[in-house]
């Protein structure tokens, strides 16, 4: 974690890797889960690799699995997915502000493994400050190498592994947790983040899907934004 | 399904969870982004990570409703405290999954 700056030619690999090891930890159950149930659901080996390598969305793959189970039809799940990813579009938003300047092609390589948890690590790396864009790639390409291994391990391991082993279920919890933390950086991030808690929770029960997650963070952002404008001009008339 | 229809639904599923992923990234980091919407987009980490946790800690999931009787918020208070203490990222994951997995024996 010390050689975050990746000064020399293989450090930026190395501490892309170690920034990556809670995300593959919490990955790695979650792909075996997946695996067996889309085993469950007669995938073979092969077609849940490419599931895993193309789409690579831990949230909408479960949904698809479960969509093709029940054998819906191509445009339901097409569209389901969609849905489903769509958060994606704001965590590609404000990871942009690090990336001015960078070529098409490394944004095209970038953008394929943005998930919740990429998004979090790099994003709070960023902000921290000397995080280069290779380890941020190699962070990406890791967690997709672990989601991809796992998932088809869970196709040929099925039920072998007992649910729940040490607490691993709680992997990324307690890496959100942290990633929050790291993210207070004063009052109007610690009131936005309640606020967003509680919007999530509403959505969350009245809201079907995972659409709370961007109905909650465009709301809370929003919130905070007018709060935080609105405390600057009284500061300037008083 | 044959293989080479569900190869053509898996490209569709990719290229639409893909592009909302892409986009942004090229059209917002070749450009000055205004003030107000810069600021926005600094708001928006926090929010998203709060609401990705809330309902793991505060919510079941099927069906949804509304709860503080779950191991994943007991788990959360000393990991919130070891975040806040130690700012390390390894050892908050550590002491979470370990109070987790302990709770839950517990429990």
């Amino acid at each position: 974690m010390s050689d975050a700056t990746g000064n020399n030619k293989t450090g930026y690999i190395a501490a892309g890797l170690s920034a990556a090891w809670p995300i593959c930890i919490g990955y790695f159950p979650i792909g075996l889960s997946l695996g067996v149930l889309a085993q469950k659901s007669g995938l073979t080996p092969w077609q849940m690799a490419a599931m895993s390598l193309l789409v690579f969305a831990g949230g909408s793959q479960f949904i698809a699995v479960a969509m093709l189970t029940g054998s819906a039809s191509a445009p339901a799940i097409v569209s389901t997915v969609f849905m489903v990813n769509l958060r994606h579009l704001l965590m590609s938003s404000a990871l942009a502000v690090h990336f001015t300047g960078v070529s098409r092609r490394f944004l095209a390589l970038f953008a394929y493994g943005i998930t919740d948890e990429s998004f979090a690590v790099n994003l709070t790396r960023f902000n921290l400050g000397g995080w280069d864009r290779r380890s941020a790639l190699v962070l990406n390409y890791a967690a997709n190498a672990t989601w991809v291994v796992s998932s088809v391990s869970g196709v040929y391991l099925g039920q072998l592994v007992p649910p729940g082993a040490a607490g691993v279920d709680f992997a990324l919890t307690g890496m959100f947790i942290c990633l929050l933390v790291f993210q207070l950086r004063g009052p109007i991030f610690t009131v936005t983040a309640l606020i967003a808690a509680a919007c999530s929770l509403l959505a969350y029960l009245q809201l079907p899907g995972n659409t709370y997650v961007i109905v909650a963070s465009c709301a809370a952002a929003t919130i905070g934004l007018v709060l935080k404008r609105t405390l600057r001009k009284q500061e300037r008339t008083s | 399904m044959t293989s080479r229809d569900f190869l053509l639904l898996m490209l569709a599923m990719g290229a639409v969870t893909y592009l909302p992923r892409l986009l942004p990234l090229i059209m917002l980091s070749r450009r000055t982004l205004p003030p107000w919407f810069a600021e926005w987009l600094e708001l928006i980490p926090v929010a998203i990570l709060s609401a990705l946790i809330a309902p793991t800690l505060f919510a079941h999931s099927d069906p949804r409703v509304f709860t503080i009787g779950k191991v994943e918020l007991l788990a959360a208070i000393p990991t919130l405290l070891c975040a806040l203490k130690t700012r390390s990222l390894a050892g908050t994951v550590v002491v979470g999954m370990l109070c987790y997995w302990g709770f839950g024996v517990l429990r």
